[in-house]
């Protein structure tokens, strides 16, 4: 068999290490190795999105990444997005202004909002057409998942509350207090 | 006592039962299913369009660790699998065998133990091939010089049907008399749907039980089931096909396609689970591309602007093999729908469908076979008639419109619309968007040198096959199913036939039901998808499930009211003609305080049935639909064009339609956007194209453009009411009338900023350097 290489990281707070063959893609590593399936994979040029994942608190396509090269880093996947059995406000909002369909898009989607509204309490809607780009929706149109960004945004100005990578990666305090 | 809001019933925006899951990243897709034991499947893909197979070579790829088998063609044939049917009176190559037709073919499965074994050995098979001549241009498919790519068939010809609708003489002779025609050739170029997740399956056979378990993308679970049954002679009941949460389908999903074929041979004849994931490039270069209809449509009328009659002729480029999904009696599909919206004499409608060296389908993308072409060429053609005689589109529109009171309305090409209100759609419409401020604006923008136009579509679609005795699907009845059970707490299980790719099924019909039992939508589950526990059905495509499984559910809960009546009466020790259903419980007729509920009389229907009443409370209905359904509506797009770079921006698109009662409101429009978007995409960058040598070129994402929330338009929605009238709960079907009624309100819109500059027509996708072209030859740019 190939040469193996061994890999830690953490994810979702917790760490894990493993022998993977260096060309395992990140995307593969946290499917198939890590069991964490609600990271897709949706084309094999880093246009669609749908492996969207943060790596120290920034969205990056987790299929354009070896799982090696994430070696020491924490990332965080849609399973992490819940914090303290809560779900986390974005969550709430996909669901509530209907941002999602068939929901495959679904994940990279919320972390690249969860992302924006780290850096960006108070986006404009330009701003979030913008920060999603590089996420692509077949069913919804946008529309609604622009609606669910903005109505999170509103809902982390009144509760305080971040994601970040895990293990003290990332933005570890909420700059998204407001008003 | 309950109201519908309390229950969540019809005209509710209860939010969706399925997010729970999707939003904690738990949704359970083909791709994340893992097996013990499991091992991964890789197709080899012909880099030709059209070349003869020499030798295979495996023997570099078996010496590969970790690669167990490599299935070719030939291997196939001994078992006689080495072709499939299609769901269109054709046959596929499973694997090619003597030659290979198109750019992207799979010509071998190879089987590893991992992914990069699968894959390392895939890059390892040697195939030699003698290039042929390619045949990409379908008007050239017919020329005597025109190689032939269809070898296995006795007709030695690469054209494949011909299909027409309609009376051709009197038409000719409307066409004859007419004060005025107009005729243009248009293009619907080829496209495909591209859901996010591409095909997959999982097929496990258990040696032991003798069964085979199919994990799969499948948008017809039990149409795919009957199908292996009878290409693969395995007994149907012996075969499950599991299609878990679809990460869309738009089609796509519809057609077997040969990586299933594959997975599960390789998995009869190795005994363990195998697994076949498809990339982006495998997606787009070989399953069901959408559309490639080359049409020409002429207009006749009157000087005062009465369409009088439609002429169309049509050459359809089916690819390699006619692969299109849809019902087997309709080679154009629901073509002749393309009167639209409007009352004229009548009409003639030819197709011709050939062969070239490309892909094979066409599939319906979002879209109820074939009506998005027809919807796009009246819309488009209508324009035309309007520009011709110097009268406003609207009001060309408005002079033609079937009325009213005209429904039910026999169409000159034989179809029954079941009714409609067109005028009330375009008026509010027209107010929405302010259609005559609009006009003062574009003269005072045209004055000025500004380009803008304003675009409209009054669409008409025919959703919801069957009935049954004229639309089937490998003469499978096109039926749809509901199996409903109260358990004895009152709290429901319901099965459908159908299945969701995203369309929101489990809160859709959690909430017929909830409207039909009186039980809370959040006491109701409803499943789908596993064909060893759903009720047999057709499936989720063609907007057919609200139509279909939609009033099968609720006549389903309509066969339990009916035995749930007489365990009321005896509950409450009155005569069964004493007991009436009102506001969501069972009363005693003229006593209002003596009443009981669903859930009591589930309870009843376990502990205290009535002397010869059978114990439990469960209906299971296979509904044939007396007709299809016609949801209608009107499209308004505004364009603003740049001068300079001929980049088109939308700056307001109105959509109102009328899908008949609403059963969830925020559903609807998400279906609405989702369409909108899909139209959108189509006529301005969705394009799959071929060089001369047969290379496709947008197999991947890079080439093939998907809109991103940057270019796509807010979409403004709203509707009117309009009941079906014999549907159940009078409802319509939405899932696919925005994506089939926009792309002429787009066009429209982008031909009228141009018309100015004496542009008629414009074939799309309308990319931005096709509009500049125009401004350069205007000389409006350099």
């Amino acid at each position: 068999m190939a040469t193996t290489m061994s890999v830690s990281v953490t994810v979702n707070g917790a760490e894990y290490t493993a022998d993977v063959e260096p060309r395992m893609l990140l995307v593969h590593f946290l499917r198939d190795e890590l069991g964490l399936t609600g990271t897709h994979i949706g084309c094999d040029t880093t246009h669609c999105g749908a492996c969207t994942i943060l790596l120290n608190g920034t969205p990056i396509k987790s299929c354009t990444m070896f799982a090696v090269q994430a070696d020491a880093q924490a990332l965080t996947t849609v399973e992490g997005l819940m914090s303290n059995g809560e779900l986390n406000p974005i969550q709430e909002a996909f669901k509530e202004e209907h941002g999602l369909q068939c929901g495959y898009c679904t994940p990279g989607m919320m972390l690249t909002g969860v992302a924006l509204l780290e850096s960006s309490p108070e986006p404009s809607e330009a701003e979030i057409r913008m920060a999603i780009s590089g996420n692509l929706c077949r069913c919804t149109g946008y529309q609604n998942i622009v609606h669910a960004i903005q109505s999170a945004a509103r809902a982390m100005a009144g509760n305080d509350t971040s994601v970040d990578g895990g293990a003290g990666g990332g933005n570890g305090a909420s700059e998204g207090g407001g008003e | 006592m309950s109201t519908s809001q309390e229950l969540g019933g019809l005209g509710c925006s209860v939010k969706r039962k399925e997010d729970a899951r999707f939003i904690r990243g738990q949704g359970r897709y083909v791709d994340d299913v893992k097996l013990p034991n499991m091992v991964y499947m890789e197709l080899v893909r012909s880099p030709f369009a059209h070349a003869r197979i020499g030798s295979i070579d495996n023997s570099g790829a078996l010496e590969i660790p970790g690669v167990l088998a490599v299935i070719t063609g030939e291997d196939l044939a001994e078992a006689n699998l080495s072709w499939m049917p299609t769901m269109s009176h054709d046959q596929q190559m499973v694997l090619a065998t003597g030659k290979v037709l198109f750019q992207g073919q799979e010509i071998a499965a190879v089987v590893g133990e991992t992914r990069f074994a699968a894959a390392d050995g895939a890059a390892a098979v040697r195939i030699d091939y003698e290039e042929l001549p390619v045949l990409v241009d379908p008007h050239k498919a017919l020329d005597a010089s025109a190689p032939i790519i269809r070898e296995d068939r006795e007709e030695k010809t690469n054209h494949i049907f011909h299909w027409e609708s309609g009376d051709r003489e009197s038409t000719d002779r409307i066409f004859e008399e007419a004060d005025v025609t107009i005729e243009q050739d248009m293009i619907c170029q080829r496209c495909h749907p591209a859901p996010i997740e591409c095909c997959a399956c999982v097929a496990d056979w258990d040696a032991t039980n003798e069964k085979m378990t199919i994990w799969m993308t499948s948008q017809a679970p039990h149409v795919h089931r009957t199908v292996f049954a009878l290409v693969a002679g395995l007994p149907e009941h012996k075969i499950r096909i599991i299609s878990p949460d679809v990460g869309g389908g738009f089609g796509n999903k519809v057609p077997v396609y040969p990586g299933y074929v594959c997975s599960a041979v390789a998995s009869l004849t190795l005994g363990r689970p195998v697994k076949w994931t498809e990339d982006r490039t495998g997606n787009l270069s070989s399953t069901g591309f959408a559309r490639d209809y080359h049409m020409r449509a002429e207009l006749a009328a009157t000087k005062e602007g009465k369409i009088r009659g439609l002429r169309v002729k049509t050459l359809a480029d089916h690819g390699a093999f006619n692969a299109a999904a849809q019902p087997s009696k309709f080679p154009a599909g629901l073509y002749n729908i393309c009167t639209g919206s409007y009352d004229l004499e009548n009409a003639f409608v030819e197709v011709d469908g050939v062969y070239t060296n490309k892909a094979p389908g066409g599939i319906a993308y979002r879209c109820s076979f074939r009506v998005t072409e027809a919807s796009y060429l009246i819309e488009r053609a209508v324009d035309l008639l309007a520009d011709e005689i110097g009268m406003d589109a609207v009001e060309l529109r408005r002079k033609n419109f079937i009325q009213p009171d005209q429904f039910p309305y026999e169409t000159s090409l034989g179809w029954s619309y079941d009714s409609g209100d067109y005028e009330a759609a375009l008026d509010k419409a027209l107010e929405m968007v302010g259609y005559d401020d609009l006009l003062r604006e574009q003269e005072e923008q045209r004055a000025r040198g500004e380009i803008m136009g304003i675009g409209i579509s009054s669409f008409t679609e025919i959703v919801g096959a069957g009935p049954g005795k004229t639309f089937d699907i490998l003469g499978l009845e096109m039926f749809d199913s509901c199996e409903v059970r109260i358990h004895p707490t009152g709290k429901v299980l319901a099965r459908i036939g159908v299945q969701t790719q995203g369309q929101g099924h489990e809160t859709t019909f959690a909430q017929i039901l909830a409207e039909e039992l009186g039980i809370p939508v959040d006491d109701i589950t409803v499943e789908h998808g596993d064909t060893d526990t759903a009720p047999y059905g057709l499936g989720t495509y063609a907007s057919r499930s609200t139509p279909v499984a939609g009033a099968a559910t609720a006549i389903a809960a309509r066969k339990i009211r009916e035995k749930a009546r007489k365990i009321a009466a005896h509950v409450m020790e009155v005569a069964e003609e004493d007991v009436e259903w009102k506001e969501y419980e069972f009363r005693v007729k003229g006593a209002p305080d003596r009443s009981i509920s669903m859930g009591d009389i589930a309870f009843a229907a376990y502990t205290n049935t009535p002397e010869g009443v059978e114990a439990g409370l469960e209906a299971v209905n296979y509904y044939d639909p007396p007709n299809l359904t016609f949801p209608f509506g009107t499209y308004i797009c505004v364009v603003d064009i740049d001068r300079g770079t001929g980049e088109w921006k939308v700056r307001r698109f109105v959509a109102v339609d009328d899908c008949g009662t609403v059963i969830n409101p925020m559903i609807v429009e998400g279906q609405i956007h989702g369409g909108l978007t899909e139209g959108f995409a189509i006529s301005a960058m969705q394009l799959i194209d071929f060089d001369e040598n047969g290379s496709m070129i947008g197999s991947n994402f890079m080439e093939y453009l998907i809109p991103t929330a940057v270019e796509t338009p807010t979409w403004e929605t709203d509707r009117t009411v309009t009941p079906s009238p014999h549907h159940p709960i009078g409802a319509k079907g939405v899932g696919e009338s925005a994506c089939v009624g926009s792309p002429a309100a787009f066009v429209n819109a982008v031909v009228d900023a141009l018309s100015p500059y004496g542009v008629r027509h414009i074939d799309m996708p309308i990319t931005s350097d096709k509009v500049w072209k125009v401004l350069r030859d205007a000389g409006v740019t350099e």
